[in-house]
């Protein structure tokens, strides 16, 4: 069904193709990631595969989580994260195995998921591309203002705001997924994923990657050709 | 390996070895592979070397030159494949790292004088192994 592992943005650059265009990549430093628990039907009610990843000092974990990532015959986990994966996968997978990037080969295509950079509190121009005001023309002090956010008609006369009407608040640091990126390269003795374009999230910020859960059909095809 | 490392380890592959050392004020000749249908032709473009930006794989080179009496920039990556080559025609002497003012320069004042100050050039091409300069 799936598969998902950990890793860590580690910066942008660029390479060159075949064809000396430049490609902007993002790399992600994958793993190694342990299975530290194995979810099945009969025990849990689902099947499921447990990774952790990255180090943590024993002082900042607890007995359980040392005693849990133990039973896997690892050194203290910092993330764990799990996949549901199906009774047969299951078998594949055994408590204390180590997934690498190498994991991700034949892969075209990856879904990365990750918590974005942090905005603050942010205006509607910045956090819903609102247009903002003229620049002149007469206008005072409104420039970033986000205009009417509704009458009395829009609420019914009930004197509260229709719900939904979008606003300036928090922005950022939030789970954000990406959808069918294109995975340029993998190095595998350095555990280096190279993903074309960005990713959300800032450098050194961890970051998941997750067999893609729908493809287009082009990319689909292309990923059909690739094999796996 | 910290992060910058890793990121050099990526691209140091690519990364070339055989660009002769130019200085900013240089005249230089960039031999750019242009692939048409499935013939591929080198095409030149010499002018003068008037800013280098970006480190590593990210160096971007621009090159000015006027044709028709209108100046022309282009900006080169260093080490795009695309690049066949770098030539140094002539060493020009320049004491800024950017020649922006070039663009507002016309006529004879357009021209750098050729690079006099001691031999400090020729001495790191001897040290980097590039091509010497010609003329």
């Amino acid at each position: 069904m799936g598969l998902s592992l950990l890793g860590t943005k580690v910066g942008m650059t660029r390479v060159f193709d075949e064809a000396g265009v430049s490609v902007p990549v993002t790399v992600v430093k994958v793993g190694p990631c342990v299975v530290t628990q194995i979810k099945t039907e009969k025990v849990d009610g689902y099947n499921a595969v447990q990774i952790g990843y990255g180090e943590i000092k024993p002082r900042n974990s607890t007995m359980a989580m040392i005693a849990h990532d133990g039973k896997a015959g690892a050194d203290p986990l910092r993330h764990h994260r799990e996949f549901r994966v199906t009774a047969k996968e299951i078998e594949n997978y055994t408590v204390g195995q180590r997934l690498e990037a190498s994991a991700l080969e034949g892969l075209v295509y990856i879904d990365v998921i990750s918590t974005s950079k942090g905005k603050g509190f942010a205006g509607v121009m910045k956090r819903h591309n609102f247009k903002g005001m003229p620049a002149t023309h007469g206008t005072e002090r409104k420039h970033r203002s986000p205009g009417s956010i509704g009458g009395r008609a829009t609420d019914r006369g009930r004197g509260n705001q229709k719900a939904g009407i979008r606003m300036p608040g928090h922005m950022g640091a939030e789970r954000v997924t990406i959808r069918s990126l294109e995975m340029v390269r993998i190095e595998n003795e350095k555990g280096l994923v190279l993903i074309k374009g960005s990713v959300p999230g800032a450098n050194m910020g961890l970051v998941e990657l997750r067999t893609p859960t729908r493809l287009y059909r082009s990319k689909a095809a292309k990923q059909k050709a690739a094999g796996k | 390996m910290d992060q910058q490392r890793l990121l050099d380890s990526v691209s140091s592959a690519q990364l070339k070895t055989d660009v002769p050392h130019m200085a900013i004020g240089d005249t230089v000749s960039v031999h750019t592979r242009i692939v048409e249908g499935d013939k591929e032709r080198i095409q030149q473009f010499q002018g003068v070397l008037i800013a280098r930006n970006g480190g590593g794989i990210n160096t971007m080179i621009t090159v000015r030159k006027i044709v028709d009496n209108q100046g022309v920039e282009r900006v080169f990556p260093l080490h795009s494949p695309r690049i066949a080559k770098f030539e140094v025609v002539r060493r020009g002497d320049a004491r800024r790292s950017k020649l922006y003012f070039l663009r507002e320069r016309s006529g004879k004042s357009r021209r750098l004088r050729d690079r006099r100050r001691g031999m400090h050039h020729y001495e790191i091409e001897m040290q980097g192994g590039a091509e010497p300069a010609k003329g």
